[in-house]
């Protein structure tokens, strides 16, 4: 068996929470050896929970996403069973060590030392405040690769502006583009497709360097914006203005060119998102429909005339689709060849026989949490599969292995980091 | 997407078009002074900076033996057709990678190159709704929502540029070449945008992620705000209460049931009631000002007007401009991340359609009288 791409490449995964542990993360599947760096005795937000220790109670107030524990329960260590933290943590080896501390910079130097690059997304300047910075890091290893990933970047006014992923997609204008037509923006449920962005921009741009250092030896300093990297996504929005001055609104579900929208189904809250932009899928979609006396509607005999027209061919659309299951409507539209798919809540997802054939979920064992299928691989590889090696990590997993093993610490120093508060798999007890 | 960050930083990118209508992005608005024109569209123009550009029939055997050519000099191979397509060509992995032993081919597709849904048409929005979370997204008494136009399609491309660029290593250094098999439908899927948590709550609690209210169903104060010339948008829940108690500075915020999480609707009643008219008082930067000195994220809700002329993006020089032959000077969002040894540059605008057929198909051997029978017979 081949090795995996970026097999024999050790990462020190400095981030916290979603971006850059989703980033590293995607490296660790491609081979990379993860090293999560965390620290018991500093609780960072929305890493390993909204709280380290909530109560049961407050659990329960909390929607899934975040109040999801396995059985709504918080358990003995809740912050290895929190989702989110479970979603980025796979094949990585953790280890513990406070970075306040002169002696956790001196255990930090030692892994810098045998790694290849370094990547992080604290708020800012705070790893600088602590003495990391990218000439702290060369001077231990010349080449060093230095990812840091910002809301607005390592200068500028905004700076040392706070930002979570919310934030940067409403600095980027995504709310106001997203909008429901007819809503204002408040009506928005919070969305972080910036954080998702920023992890890949993360994950590329380690890869890019790595590529850069092979050739020429050189190292780098990566710094990445995550709205300069969000704002390329919707660059031809963006032009529109810089082209012809024009502040595009929301087009909600719909689109400028082509009939599109998420009509109602049979059943609770069932719904099918549908795309008509040709002729032939408009015919498609007339065939599907069983040719009725509305199709045939004047206002609806052309592409432009049926965008023109969307408001009054929309409850149409949905006078058809609603007598429907969402998956059977969105089969006998594709038969037709109609673009067409059921909006499928996480429930239905489980169940989606193309997800299941593909084996998207993976089941996992996770010493904390349980057993239980685990969304997977964004994409696959074909001649060496991607696949989860070892369970998300839990806080401070891997402390013997990475003190003894790989830095070479004795018994003795080892205790001696232990009672400073470096090592430990629990957070310390001031910690709420 | 995929290829226009290979080539943003420095891989010789050759866009292959089919010879007469080209890319369909080159038909897909925003289109200058909105007259459609297929050297004119700030879709095609921003997704194609850097590379060079041929036409070439692949369904003619001519057009197919100039593509073996120059996949002989190739490193990566990047397609989007529908799966089928590729293969009925005769141009799969395994007769690709006959003539490129280590060459990596990343194939992007809807559903991915296997499974029931294979085939099946899709688009943009149809992707979120069946691997995102959109059942999730918006209010509950209205459809399910979506994000910013063909968002979820550029995202994709930027997971498809990570996995060429991991795969293109892997064929360097490990000598293995493979074809990458990127399905749409699972990069969303797969989100840390709250998809792939919330699929992973719903084994854990068994409980799915619902459209929730923005009214009487969140904490005060709610993420997205009104203000005296726009929106803001703030986090602070329990994490942030103190700061921001302390940055409001006024008697009514001190009222112990406005601390999160608020439980009942008199209490956000109240709490509304205060802090509507304080935020109505005051500009989208006044806030945002305060809120960042007490350290609490907080943002304006910005448009693509504001982004152009904002202070931080000016002072970074984020925005670049461009020439081009037929669409004139256009200023285009700038390097997504910078490497400073190994640098973002534009070398060159998008392509015209067929612009360097003679610059690469010429290079192969094929002379000006040669170029000009393979045009009149549909190949270039």
């Amino acid at each position: 068996m081949p090795g995996l791409p970026l097999e024999g490449l050790r990462i020190v995964d400095l981030g916290v929470a979603l971006a850059v542990p989703y980033g590293t993360m995607l490296l660790a599947d491609l081979g990379a050896q993860v090293i999560r760096v965390e620290s018991t005795q500093v609780f960072p937000n929305q890493t390993r929970g909204i709280l380290a220790r909530p109560s049961k109670k407050a659990v329960e107030t909390m929607a899934p996403i975040s109040g999801g524990y396995p059985d709504r329960e918080p358990g003995e260590r809740p912050w290895n069973r929190f989702p989110w933290a479970n979603c980025t943590g796979r094949n990585k080896l953790g280890m513990t060590v406070d970075l306040r501390k002169p002696s956790g910079l001196a255990v930090l130097s030692r892994l810098v030392r045998i790694s290849d690059a370094v990547v992080e997304n604290n708020t800012p300047a705070s790893l600088e405040r602590l003495g990391i910075t990218y000439e702290w890091l060369r001077a231990i290893r010349e080449d060093i690769i230095y990812v840091q990933l910002s809301s607005f970047g390592q200068n500028g006014p905004y700076r040392d502006y706070r930002a979570l992923g919310l934030q940067v997609d409403a600095f980027c204008g995504h709310d106001m583009l997203r909008r429901y037509r007819d809503r204002d923006p408040s009506y928005n449920t919070w969305a972080v497709p910036s954080d998702f962005a920023g992890g890949v921009a993360a994950a590329s741009a380690c890869i890019l360097a790595l590529l850069h250092r092979r050739r020429t030896g050189q190292g780098q300093h990566v710094d990445i914006s995550m709205v300069e990297n969000f704002i390329n996504l919707i660059g031809h929005i963006v032009m529109d203005y810089t082209m012809n001055g024009r502040v595009q609104e929301s087009y909600g579900n719909r689109d400028p060119d082509m009939v599109q929208g998420v009509y109602r189904c049979k059943g609770d809250d069932r719904w099918v998102a549908i795309t008509i932009a040709t002729d032939e899928q408009w015919k498609g979609f007339v065939a599907a429909a069983g040719n009725p006396e509305w199709t045939r509607d004047p206002r609806f005999t052309t592409v432009t005339d049926r965008i023109r027209n969307q408001d009054a061919l929309d409850p149409f659309i949905q006078s058809f689709t609603s007598q429907y299951d969402h998956r059977d409507v969105a089969e006998l539209l594709q038969r037709h060849g109609v673009p067409a798919g059921p909006v499928l809540d996480d429930a239905d997802a489980f169940a989606d026989p193309h997800l299941k054939a593909r084996g998207f979920f993976i089941p996992v064992s996770h010493p904390d949490a349980g057993r239980h299928l685990y969304p997977g691989m964004p994409w696959k590889l074909s001649r060496t599969p991607l696949g989860v090696r070892t369970p998300p990590v839990r806080l401070g997993e891997h402390n013997q292995y990475i003190y003894k093993e790989l830095l070479g610490y004795s018994d003795e120093e080892y205790r001696e980091l232990e009672t400073e508060g470096h090592i430990g798999t629990e957070y310390a007890p001031h910690i709420r | 997407m995929c290829t226009k960050l290979l080539a943003d930083y420095g891989a010789d990118v050759i866009k292959i078009e089919r010879p007469g209508r080209g890319d369909p992005a080159r038909w897909i608005g925003p289109f200058l002074h909105d007259l459609p024109h297929p050297e004119r569209s700030g879709l095609f123009l921003h997704l194609n900076t850097n590379k060079r550009g041929i036409t070439l029939n692949l369904k003619t055997e001519t057009g197919r033996a100039i593509f073996f050519r120059l996949l002989a000099t190739a490193d990566i191979v990047v397609e989007n057709f529908h799966p089928r397509v590729m293969p009925s060509l005769g141009l799969d992995y395994a007769a690709l990678s006959a003539v490129r032993p280590n060459l990596v081919m990343t194939s992007i597709s809807n559903f991915g190159q296997t499974g029931p849904y294979r085939d099946w048409s899709a688009s943009d929005l149809i992707l979120y709704a069946m691997g995102h979370e959109m059942w999730g997204t918006g209010q509950p008494d209205a459809e399910p929502a979506g994000m910013a136009n063909k968002l979820n399609l550029h995202m994709a491309g930027l997971m498809a540029y990570m996995a060429t660029l991991g795969a293109f290593f892997g064929a360097q250094f490990q000598g293995v070449g493979q074809q990458v098999d990127v399905s749409i439908m699972e990069v969303l899927a797969s989100s840390i945008d709250r998809r792939a948590p919330s699929l992973l709550a719903y084994q854990y609690c068994g409980e799915r992620a619902v459209r929730i209210p923005s009214v009487h169903g969140v904490d005060a104060p709610p993420f997205v705000n009104y203000c005296a010339d726009g929106f803001f948008e703030i986090t602070v829940g329990i994490n942030w209460w103190a700061e921001f108690v302390s940055a409001i500075g006024e008697d009514w915020i001190r009222d112990p049931e406005f601390k999160p999480p608020v439980r009942t609707v008199q209490a956000r009643e109240r709490f509304d009631s205060h802090w509507i008219p304080w935020c109505m008082a005051r500009t989208k930067k006044e806030i945002v000002s305060l809120f960042q000195k007490a350290g609490i994220p907080c943002a304006p809700l910005n448009t693509t007007e504001d982004l152009v002329n904002d202070p931080q993006l000016t002072e970074r020089g984020f925005f670049i401009d461009i020439d081009h032959p037929m669409a004139g000077r256009l200023t285009y969002p700038g390097a997504p991340f910078r490497l400073p040894a190994s640098p973002f540059q534009i070398r060159r605008p998008a392509p015209m359609l067929g612009q360097h057929n003679s610059e690469i198909i010429g290079e192969l051997g094929y002379s000006a009288g040669d170029l000009e029978v393979l045009s009149a017979a549909g190949v270039i």
